[in-house]
């Protein structure tokens, strides 16, 4: 079956690669660049799901409220790295404050969380409406990493969607090294498996509980000003990573972070060949690969089972 | 230890979430007050047994509501509460008695809804197929109970807080479809002028026969659910919401339970879905939004997911809310009632998880209690 599969994807590739080249490599980067985009945004997303079971619907809401405060800092004061700082900064305390004042006094009860995060994401969406209106914003980043660089083949190439690339990568190794390395990643790890034995073992859960939450969510306001300015900010943005992250996730697995990388790069990949190849039903090849896996592996590629 | 399984024990006393939360809300010595009224298969007592003077009081109210009320209140705050109840009393079936809360109900009412704008007749004349009402609506309820059986077989390979991500997901996918696709769904324009036909000589867009329909399908849809969760499917259900290993070991199917639930759910909120495009007219992406998706749930979770009248309950505030929120904030504010209903939504969930519903086991439980004091003073 995935035999066939693979082989399929194959041989549609080989035929991309023969009959327009120039699309195809395009498509393809603009697939791998989304795709890190993504995974910046969604392995927040996971990293809180895997620790604490809070399915956090206001996700895109931290995206774009991270977009937004990132954008009103580069304004005044025209810096760009202190946007995206301020992008994480912002989302990270809202994120820590979250958890401490609401999702702590909650524990236990899933639902009631999701549906704290479903009430608050109805409640912020409106009042970034009412602050920040309706218009599009863009950030303007330095020109060093906005140009365009010469490629072989399809001869130029956005040098921001590369870095993009670039910044994903850091984000997952930095990731990986703050889980694997640092104490406060192996209380973490420590707590995705067993939470209760966790505070057996004398750690403070609330504090590591918190310190996730805030990193959650400031990775998915790190999203929002990268992101942001790859593409452009907007009302609606918030449940567009909403429902990526979701995908994304439940695809790869829920509360794995390789899982993230691999389900952002097949949703990015289908979302952009689809985009180029079949433009009415783009978002139906994102759909037909979550039911392929919920309909094989339910638990996601990189889940365990449950 | 699997995701699930630290779940499942960290939620050892009930095994499922909803009934949790009730054991922490609810003070211990009150517990029976909150539950859902008795659950006694009919065949013993007499169908008429059950009925209470609150019911006929109701009954009374929602029958003659319409002849004194202005055909504004009739049409905007009455058919529009009780349809919209009906979509969330679907929900009401899956997540207060199945366990399963989706967000995809109002996906299968919007499914219903672009049926019938296709086969029945709409202002995309070069889409829609002008067939006759009744078989448009018949064809409609059809294909989307048969999608929701469809949405509740993928949906069940998960449980708990992963269905409603499931669900949000696919219903977020055949929204964008809808945007997407001109051919059959016509894109961002939609549908307009899908309106209710004229039929035994009465015209259904009017307000008073508009709302005794949606009330019939209300009402109908009311004592469905009601019956149903009393019949031995109904009490299997309420068993694999409780412990699902448990009704497994029984030899109950759990998973033919849990789709058979959604395709019920399905048909209610299918047969809302064509009210709803009635009462609106017009079926367009928007209409099966996210904003959409979550209206479902929040009138739901407003009302309460305890007892099927929660949703009409629910359904009401929020249109009163919705409409009244720009008159009561004036008219610079006129756009912000998103932020009164989310913040009324968020005081319930933090204050009352069993919704309305529960404030008022709350106040009868303290009437009760302060009675008998006033009949010794």
């Amino acid at each position: 079956m995935s035999v066939l599969g693979v082989a399929a994807v194959l041989a549609l590739s080989a035929w991309g690669l023969v009959d327009d080249p120039k699309l195809f490599i395009r498509t393809a980067l603009n697939g791998i660049t989304l795709a890190a985009l993504y995974f910046v945004v969604a392995s927040g997303f996971t990293l809180v799901f895997g620790l604490m079971r809070n399915v956090n619907l206001a996700h895109g809401s931290l995206y774009l409220l991270g977009a937004y405060l990132g954008f009103e800092v580069g304004q005044w004061t025209g810096s760009w790295l202190l946007a995206v700082a301020a992008g994480f900064a912002g989302s990270a305390l809202v994120g820590a404050v979250l958890q401490v004042g609401i999702f702590r006094h909650m524990q236990g009860q899933d639902l009631r969380q999701t549906m704290f995060t479903i009430g608050l994401s109805i409640v912020l969406a409106d009042l970034m409406l009412w602050q920040w209106g309706g218009e599009i914003y863009q950030f303007d980043p330095p020109e060093i990493i906005y140009g365009r660089l010469p490629m072989p083949l399809i001869k130029v190439y956005p040098t921001y969607r590369l870095v993009l690339l670039a910044i994903a990568i850091v984000i997952g190794l930095v990731l990986w090294w703050f889980l694997n390395r640092t104490r406060v990643g192996m209380m973490i790890r420590a707590g995705v498996d067993d939470r209760a034995m966790l505070a057996a073992a004398g750690v403070n859960v609330q504090a590591v509980f918190a310190i996730t939450f805030a990193v959650g969510a400031g990775l998915a306001g790190f999203g929002g000003v990268v992101g942001g300015t790859a593409l452009s900010i907007s009302p609606g943005e918030d449940v567009r990573y909403l429902l990526a992250s979701l995908v994304v996730v439940i695809v790869g697995g829920m509360g794995s972070i390789s899982g993230a990388a691999l389900g952002a790069l097949l949703v990015g990949l289908a979302e952009q060949f689809g985009l180029a190849y079949a433009p009415t039903y783009g978002v139906v090849f994102t759909f037909v690969i979550m039911v392929l896996v919920l309909a094989f592996r339910p638990q996601g590629l990189m889940g365990r089972a449950a | 230890m699997s995701a699930a399984r630290f779940r499942r024990a960290m939620n050892a006393p009930s095994g499922s979430a909803w009934p949790q939360s009730e054991t922490i809300s609810v003070a211990p010595a009150a517990g029976t007050a909150a539950l859902p009224a008795p659950i006694a298969p009919f065949a013993g007592a007499s169908w008429w047994q059950a009925i209470r003077a609150r019911h006929a009081i109701v009954l009374l109210a929602v029958l003659v509501y319409p002849l004194v009320a202005t055909p504004f209140f009739t049409y905007q705050i009455g058919g529009q509460a009780l349809v919209l109840g009906l979509i969330a009393l679907s929900l009401t079936l899956l997540a207060g008695y199945g366990g399963m809360v989706s967000l995809g109900q109002m996906t299968v009412a919007g499914i219903a809804g672009y049926c019938i704008a296709i086969f029945g007749s709409s202002a995309a004349v070069h889409i829609s197929l002008g067939w006759p009402w009744w078989l448009a609506a018949t064809l409609a309820v059809l294909i989307a109970t048969v999608a929701a059986t469809g949405i509740g077989w993928l949906s069940v390979r998960t449980e708990g807080i992963y269905t409603i991500m499931i669900t949000l997901a696919i219903g977020v996918a055949f929204y964008y479809l809808c945007l997407q696709n001109y051919t059959l769904f016509n894109g961002f324009a939609g549908f307009q002028k899908v309106q209710a036909p004229t039929a035994f000589g009465l015209d259904w867009r009017e307000p008073l026969p508009f709302y005794y329909l949606a009330l019939a399908a209300a009402l109908g849809g009311y004592l469905l659910v009601s019956w149903l969760v009393r019949t031995p499917f109904g009490l299997a259900l309420q068993g694999v919401r409780d412990n699902a290993r448990r009704m497994n070991a029984l030899g109950f199917a759990v998973t033919a339970h849990r789709i058979a639930a959604y395709a019920v759910a399905g048909f209610l909120a299918a047969i809302g879905g064509v009210l709803l495009t009635w009462y609106s007219g017009l079926i367009v992406p928007g209409s099966i939004g996210t904003g959409a998706l979550l209206k479902i749930l929040v009138i739901a979770v407003l009302g309460g997911i305890r007892h099927p009248i929660g949703a009409f309950i629910g359904a009401l505030v929020y249109v009163l809310l919705q409409t009244f929120a720009m008159d009561v904030l004036g008219d610079s504010h006129r756009d912000r009632y998103n932020l009164v209903i989310g913040s009324v939504f968020l005081l319930i969930v933090l204050f009352s998880p069993d919704g309305l519903l529960g404030w008022w086991a709350w106040v009868r439980r303290r009437f009760a209690r302060t009675g008998p004091q006033h009949g010794r003073i």
